[in-house]
């Protein structure tokens, strides 16, 4: 008996109150969105094969991009480690029975949908051209394409995220057993406390931007209309206010996944426990002074980039500890290498370059040169795709014997991984060059002298695609097929490893009480020879 | 500073013996009675700290149009009528005290007192509700509202228009006088959205009165009546400052 | 952490609710009264004073922050940041757009 068995039927699914159910209703779903736009971006990929716009009709490549943009960050990014593994995974972390609100976590499902089925609409209907950041007075005033529904989708989709976050504050707070301190609890939790805390308190911003925006083309109430004595830059102040939040609300959870694996994998307890927790704090909250950045070349004020320049670079401290402590963890580790390290050291790997970048884009000077080219676009996919869609992937080859009760298989995913991380260099690091010699982002059409570097992207796209589609194949497969996993098949130390895979309803037969700390691996040791022990 | 919680959950483990005794509210997620209602009451907080970031934007496209139109919102703000605004404020402090008196009746279970309070409540909300009709109807009428139908008739022309007579108020500039839309426009956004907050209040009272009639809340669970609490004193909250921002930003000019 | 899992809830009475009542409506009529004095670039500032102490009154009493936990302090304390950072940020763009048109 376990949470997947318990009940049958789809009702029993639509109306559960179950973080685990949740969490797998959450993962389904994203998972069709991410192929959804990963289709999309292989159409963009496809036009750009070509220096002429021939696949597609120019205003067709920017609805496709736009399209791309919206569900891969608000469908699929801000909702992906959240809503599927801290879903499932914190209240078990924590020792608890469940969320502490688990129909807001319900709720927060249907609402996601509800933006998933707008942005459909909006893709069936037309599409929307302005790229996925909405800019005004081009959103407003010079384009026919559906804004209003993809505003709407992300209003929605906005207010799921601010009840997960929300309801993760709440449980980390309130629901931890009896022992589970603040220092002991696993890096995870405090890397999705961080996060939680910006969706909480960044989203509303996007949500009243998207609704003056609404306004605004509607009524035409003129607050960011240059013609009324409006700015538009103001739309972009309150956007990036929550969308600059929002990279850390993607990244933060991966950070999460990749200090549970890299710990796991080289069995040593995280080096400098506390400066990785407090770093994720410390990232959330830089997170709110830096967001005009991606203003530079705006016209904002000059003082303002110099202020804003310099708040960007307090930010690489933290994400610097992190890889660095992650590093140390590793050093004179017993490390392994199965599929989730693998996917950790691409995320090592692939985020510092993503990482390193930013601090150039941030840098005013460089920035003024850079934005707007193909560099900021190979910047964001390092951190975005190369950081985070590989902790993702990281997470679930680690957590996927416990969801689901199965081993995945081991060589198949190992090659998968590799495949991934050869398909992502080859598809976005042509594009750092690309962007430095100067190839503007968002046009369907370019000079013949790009063709080379952008033929190799393209091909690194299709290898990726094998790569992404790869995991789909052979997890189902190993639903029914895939190995028992037993309880514990990495001898990992978080309490969710200590309950029987896949978790009872209510994840624990009894109260846990943690009396150790965080990555204990010797508890662990002394656990099993007891355990050997009284079975004897 | 680590182990000092495993002795603030002490509270937790204990309870766990005692299964039987768990009242009927509480859900079986939660250890104790106590875990639930601090758990519900601090997700309200959280849930408010959106709503300061909700109305933060506007109050942040506030404070930088004011500053650069500043005429221009000392004209409009001329025309709305302070004395509804004062009215509409003191109706509201009102409904937050019936509000905190019904969360007190709650707590001390006095059925009727908080039915009296609830119906209290939501009858003063109902109040600002229609002040702010007529209020609204009257920008109607005036062609206030923003978009296609917007007049700038009481402002180049202070002359011939009541409420700018009574103020003083001189022609502005047709440029400046053009901006009036966006004091307008952010009139419109900010009491609409806060009068969509009162809506949604209303409705969640009218369904509490009829819970609160049946015993629902004097029975010891309180948590939902305070957490609406909350809610409804944060809405008046809004209005303090709207009131002080939208009506009173200089009548002596 | 300071967390206390129990239930540190304390009933507020009728008394404190109505001299809450009264100091809020005279607030309000101090503030309208304030606001036909001329004062020059006072007026905004008593303005939003006034608002500000009617604020804290409904926050600390009606909402009973003052007698609620640290985490709750914490709370309300982490929401008037965010709120500052939000306006003093974005406003420090238009303030030196164009030094002295504000």
């Amino acid at each position: 008996m376990n949470y997947l068995t318990k009940e049958n039927g789809l009702l029993s699914w639509l109306l559960t109150g179950d973080h685990k159910r949740i969490a797998i209703l959450y993962l389904i779903s994203i998972t069709f969105f991410f192929f959804i736009g990963g289709a999309l971006a292989g159409l963009i990929r496809l036009e750009l094969l070509t220096p002429q716009s021939d696949l597609m009709a120019t205003d067709t490549y920017n609805k496709v991009f736009t399209m791309h943009g919206v569900i891969m960050i608000f469908l699929f990014l801000v909702p992906s480690v959240p809503a599927t593994l801290g879903n499932f995974f914190i209240p078990m972390m924590l020792g608890a029975k469940d969320l502490a609100l688990p129909r807001i976590n319900l709720l927060s499902w249907y609402l996601y949908v509800l933006g998933g089925i707008l942005v459909i609409y909006t893709m069936v209907s037309g599409g929307v051209d302005t790229g996925w950041t909405f800019t005004t007075p081009l959103s407003t005033h010079y384009v026919n394409t559906n804004v209003l529904s993809t505003g709407m989708a992300v209003f929605i989709a906005g207010f799921s995220s601010i009840f997960t976050g929300l309801n993760f504050i709440v449980t980390i707070h309130k629901m931890r057993a009896p022992g589970m301190t603040w220092f002991r609890m696993p890096l995870f939790v405090w890397a999705h406390y961080a996060a939680s805390i910006l969706m909480v308190l960044g989203t509303p911003v996007l949500a009243i931007a998207v609704v003056l925006l609404a306004l605004e083309r509607t009524i035409g109430i003129g607050v960011f209309d240059p013609v009324k004595g409006g700015d538009p830059l103001l739309f972009q102040h309150l956007f990036w206010f929550y969308s600059h939040p929002a990279v850390y609300i993607m990244i933060l959870p991966g950070m999460g996944v990749i200090s549970e694996v890299i710990s796991t994998f080289s069995r040593k307890r995280v080096f400098g426990y506390t400066a990785v927790a407090f770093s994720s704090v410390a990232i959330a909250v830089f997170g709110f002074f830096v967001w005009a950045h991606h203003m530079f070349i705006m016209g904002i004020s000059n003082y303002a980039v110099l202020v804003f320049s310099l708040l960007t670079m307090l930010v690489a401290v933290p994400s610097a500890i992190k890889i660095f402590n992650w590093t140390f963890t590793l050093y004179k580790g017993s490390i392994t290498f199965e599929t989730p390290m693998l996917y950790a050291f691409g995320f090592m790997g692939l985020f510092t370059i993503g990482g390193m970048t930013g601090v150039f884009l941030g840098t005013s000077g460089t920035d003024i040169h850079l934005t707007e080219t193909y560099f900021i676009v190979a910047h964001f996919h390092f951190v975005m795709v190369g950081g985070m869609l590989m902790a993702f992937l990281a997470g679930i080859h680690f957590w996927w014997p416990k969801m689901t009760g199965r081993m995945y298989p081991e060589k198949i995913s190992q090659m998968a991984a590799v495949v991934t991380f050869i398909g992502f260099n080859l598809t976005f690091f042509p594009q750092f060059i690309l962007g430095t010699l100067g190839m503007p982002r968002r046009y369907a059409a370019y000079p013949p002298e790009f063709q080379i570097l952008n033929v190799f992207s393209t091909a690194g796209a299709t290898i990726l695609g094998v790569g992404y589609l790869l995991p789909v194949l052979y997890l189902v497969w190993s639903l029914k097929y895939g190995e028992i996993a037993g309880d514990n098949p990495w001898q990992a130390t978080g309490l969710e490893w200590q309950t029987q895979s896949p978790p009872l309803t209510e994840n624990f037969t009894e109260l846990p009480i943690m009396d150790h700390e965080a990555y204990d691996y010797e508890w662990l040791e002394n656990q099993k020879t007891k355990e050997v022990a009284s079975a004897g | 500073m680590p182990d000092s919680s495993a002795i603030d959950h002490g509270a937790v483990t204990t309870a766990g013996d005692a299964h039987a005794e768990h009242p009927s509210y509480q859900r079986h997620h939660f250890e104790t009675v106590e875990q639930q209602a601090d758990a519900s009451a601090f997700a309200m907080w959280l849930f408010l700290l959106t709503e300061v970031m909700f109305f933060g934007g506007l109050f942040t496209a506030y404070l930088i149009y004011r500053n650069w139109y500043y005429p221009a919102f000392v004209s409009a703000s001329h025309q709305l009528n302070v004395v509804w605004g004062t009215l509409n404020t003191v109706v509201l402090i009102l409904s937050s005290f019936t509000m905190a008196m019904g969360v007190w009746c709650a707590e001390t279970r006095r059925r009727r007192g908080l039915v009296l309070c609830l119906t209290l409540t939501m009858t003063l909300g109902l109040v600002f509700l229609g002040i702010k009709t007529v209020e609204y109807k009257e920008k109607i009428e005036k062609h206030h509202v923003p978009g296609q139908h917007y007049s700038l008739q009481s402002f180049l022309d202070p002359a011939h228009d009541e409420a700018a007579l009574a103020a003083g108020d001189k022609p502005l500039a047709l440029d400046m006088a053009r901006h009036t839309e966006i004091y307008f426009s952010l009139y419109f956004a900010m009491t609409g959205m806060h009068a969509l907050h009162m809506i949604i209040g209303i409705g969640i009272l009218a369904f509490m009165i009829f819970r609160a009639r049946a015993g629902a809340y004097t029975g010891g669970h309180v948590t939902f009546v305070e957490n609406f609490g909350f809610y409804w004193h944060f809405v008046d909250l809004v209005w303090i400052y709207l009131f002080a921002l939208l009506y009173l930003i200089s009548r002596h000019q | 952490m300071s967390e206390e899992t129990k239930h540190t809830h304390q009933i507020v009475g009728p008394k404190v609710y109505v001299i809450i009542l009264f100091a809020l409506l005279i607030g309000t009529a101090l503030t309208v009264w304030a606001s036909f004095i001329e004062l020059g670039p006072w007026n905004p500032v008593i303005a939003l004073a006034i608002a500000t102490g009617k604020a804290v009154l409904v926050v600390l009493f009606f909402m009973q922050v003052k007698y609620s936990s640290k985490l709750t302090k914490l709370t309300v304390g982490a929401g008037i940041f965010t709120l500052l950072a939000l306006i003093s940020m974005t406003l420090s763009d238009y303030i030196s757009r164009a030094w002295g048109r504000w």
